[in-house]
C-alpha cells in the first residue's frame, strides 16, 4: 500500500488482538481523597462518594469509546484512591468498614470494576489508623465486592515491620475463615508503588497529583507467540524478540493512556508494561518459559528464564512510553495462569520454586492457594521471607496467599473470571511460631559491601 | 479522521464490490486497498477518510460489522492512529 504502514504490520496488529490476547489490561483512575478528611466518618464517607463519583463520572464510557474506535479490547475500568488509613486518619470512628462500603458503592455507581486503596503503609510502623484499617480488613472484603485492600510492611529503607507482618498473617487468616474470596481482593507489600493500576494492590500515593490516568497493558500471548518463531536461536534473539513485542504493545498503552486522559481532562501518570496472564490457554507467562526450552515451568532453569523475560520486557517498555511506571514486568500469579495451574499439579512448580522467581519477576508470591487450616504464624513467616527479598534487592514483592477453607493440598478452590482457579498447594512443616512472635523490626539493609 | 477498514472471510464473488458499496453508501472515500488471499482465505485492507461520513463511529463499526455477518465477512474498522502507533517510532 502506498501509505506509510504496510498491510502486513496491519495484520501483525489485528492478529495480536484477535488471536494473541492483546488487551489494555485495565485503564485506572488514581483519585486522591486526602481532602475528604473530617472527624465525623459519615461526612468523610459522603465526601468520598460524591468525589470519587464526580472525577470518575465518564471514566467507563470513555474507555469504551476508546475501546471500540481503537478495536483495541480495554478489559477492566478501576479506580485506586490514596491509601484510606490517611483519609480517615481525623475520623474518631473505631471501625473503617463504612468506608469500604462506600468505596464499594461508589464504584458501582460508576460501574468500575475494581477499586483499590482500602490501603496502610506501616513499614515502619503503625498510626492508630493504620491498625483501625488493618483490624477492619476482614470484614470490609467480605462484605464489599469491588474493594481490593493492600498493606505495605516492609521497605528497603525503613526494613521489615515484624508487627505488621505477624497482624496481616492473622487478618488473612481472619478474612480466610469468613470466605477465602476475600484474600484474593488483599495484597500484602515490601516497596509498594504509588502508581500501580493493576489490583489487588493499586492505590494512590501521596505524591500523586490530585487525579491521574495510568494504563495497565498486557500481552503474554503476543511474547509467546513471537517466541516460538525463534526455536533453537541463542539468548541475545530471545531478548531481543521480547524487547521489540514489548516495544509494540507499550506504545498501543501509550496512545490508549494519551486518549484517555485528554478525553477525561485528567493528566496521564504512567502505563504500566505487566505481562499479566488470564486463565485463557495461550495467555500465559509460564508458557513463555517453556517456549524458551524448558520441559515445565518450575523446572531448574526457570528463574533464569524469568529473569531475561522480565528483564527484557522493561527494557522494550521503556523506549515505547514517555513514562513507565507501576510494577512493570512479569507477573506469576498461580491461579490466573493456565501454564502455572498445570505445572502445580504435574508437582512441577512448588512455593520454594515460586519464591525463587518472585526475586527476579515484577512482584511477588500470587494467587497462591494454602491448606485451609495453615496457622496465621505460617503465613506471617512467609510474608517475612517474601519481604526480605524485596528489602535486600530494593524491588517491589508482596504475598497474596489464600487459605482455601475446607481444603487440603491437591483440592483446588476456584475464584471465577480472570482470578482463575488454584490447586492447594503444599508448604514447609516446622513452626516458625516463636520466630513470628518476637515483633519488633528487621533493621533496613546496608547497601555498600554487595556480595 | 482516518481508518482502518479490514475484511476477513472465506474467498468468494463479490466482497470487494460489497464493501466498498457499503462504504459509498455512508460518504466514505477510500484512499487506498490491499488485498491478499492467505490459503483460500480473503483478507482486504483499506484505508479510509471518515471525514464526510454520516455516522458516529461507533454506529459505522457496528452496521460493519453487522452487515458482514450477513454476508459471512468478519469486517473491523479501526482508528488509523493505533497501527502508526504500535509500528512507527
Amino acid at each position: 500500500m502506498s501509505y506509510l504502514i504496510n498491510s502486513s504490520e496491519i495484520l501483525q496488529t489485528i492478529e495480536m488482538i484477535d488471536q494473541q490476547h492483546l488487551d489494555v489490561r485495565t485503564v485506572t483512575m488514581g483519585i486522591s481523597l486526602l481532602d475528604c478528611a473530617d472527624r465525623d466518618i459519615n461526612v468523610c464517607c459522603q465526601r468520598v462518594y460524591d468525589k470519587i463519583c464526580t472525577l470518575a463520572d465518564k471514566l467507563v464510557d470513555t474507555g469504551c469509546a476508546i475501546e471500540r474506535e481503537f478495536g483495541i479490547p480495554i478489559v477492566n475500568k478501576r479506580i485506586s484512591v490514596s491509601p484510606i488509613s490517611l483519609v480517615a486518619a481525623a475520623c474518631e470512628a473505631e471501625d473503617y468498614v463504612p468506608l469500604a462500603m462506600t468505596l464499594d458503592s461508589a464504584a458501582k455507581a460508576v460501574g468500575v470494576n475494581f477499586i483499590g486503596g482500602f490501603s496502610a503503609l506501616c513499614h515502619k510502623g503503625f498510626t492508630k489508623s493504620d491498625l483501625k484499617l488493618i483490624h477492619s480488613i476482614p470484614r470490609a472484603l467480605t462484605e464489599t465486592d469491588l474493594v481490593c485492600s493492600s498493606v505495605n510492611v516492609a521497605s528497603t529503607k525503613a526494613g521489615i515491620n515484624m508487627d505488621a507482618v505477624a497482624l496481616m498473617g492473622r487478618i488473612i487468616r481472619q478474612t480466610a475463615d469468613i470466605d477465602p474470596m476475600g484474600c484474593a481482593k488483599l495484597v500484602v507489600f515490601a516497596n509498594a508503588v504509588e502508581d500501580n493500576p493493576f489490583m489487588a494492590g493499586a492505590f494512590h500515593g501521596v505524591g500523586e497529583p490530585e487525579c491521574v490516568i495510568n494504563v495497565g497493558v498486557s500481552g503474554p500471548g503476543v511474547v509467546a507467540h513471537a517466541l516460538k518463531a525463534c526455536k533453537g536461536q541463542p539468548f541475545d534473539v530471545v531478548a531481543e524478540t521480547v524487547k521489540k513485542t514489548a516495544f509494540k504493545i507499550t506504545r498501543m498503552g501509550q496512545l490508549v493512556a494519551q486518549e484517555a486522559s485528554r478525553r477525561l481532562d485528567v493528566p496521564f501518570g504512567v502505563v504500566d508494561l505487566s505481562l499479566a496472564p488470564t486463565p485463557a490457554i495461550g495467555d500465559s507467562v509460564a508458557e513463555i518459559l517453556e517456549i524458551m526450552g524448558l520441559e515445565k515451568c518450575g523446572g531448574h532453569g526457570t528463574t533464569a528464564a524469568l529473569a531475561l523475560l522480565n528483564d527484557a520486557v522493561k527494557k522494550g517498555g521503556v523506549m515505547a512510553s514517555s513514562h513507565v511506571g507501576g510494577l512493570s514486568g512479569a507477573f506469576i500469579p498461580v491461579s490466573e495462569d493456565a501454564g502455572m495451574i498445570s505445572a502445580v499439579e504435574a508437582g512441577a512448580l512448588s512455593i520454594d520454586k515460586l519464591e525463587a522467581m518472585t526475586c527476579v519477576c515484577s512482584v511477588g508470591l500470587d494467587m497462591i492457594a494454602v491448606p485451609g487450616d495453615t496457622g496465621a504464624d505460617v503465613i506471617s513467616a512467609i510474608i517475612a521471607d517474601e519481604a526480605a527479598i524485596g528489602m535486600v534487592n530494593t524491588k517491589t514483592t508482596a504475598v497474596r496467599l489464600i487459605p482455601a477453607k475446607g481444603k487440603t493440598v491437591g483440592d483446588r478452590i476456584d475464584f471465577g473470571g480472570l482470578l482463575g482457579s488454584a490447586p492447594v498447594m503444599p508448604l514447609r512443616s516446622g513452626s516458625p511460631a516463636e520466630f513470628v512472635a518476637r515483633g519488633g523490626r528487621i533493621p533496613a539493609p546496608l547497601h555498600s559491601l554487595k556480595n | 479522521m482516518k481508518a482502518i477498514v479490514s475484511v476477513f472471510a472465506k474467498d468468494s464473488k463479490g466482497i470487494t464490490a460489497y464493501v466498498t458499496a457499503l462504504l459509498a453508501e455512508n460518504e466514505i472515500n477510500i484512499l487506498d486497498i490491499s488485498q491478499t488471499l492467505m490459503q483460500e482465505y480473503f483478507a482486504m485492507i483499506m484505508l479510509v477518510d471518515l471525514t464526510d461520513c454520516t455516522l458516529p463511529f461507533d454506529q459505522l463499526s457496528q452496521l460493519l460489522k453487522d452487515k458482514g455477518v450477513e454476508r459471512g465477512l468478519d469486517i473491523h474498522v479501526q482508528r488509523q492512529d493505533i497501527f502508526e502507533a504500535m509500528h512507527r517510532i
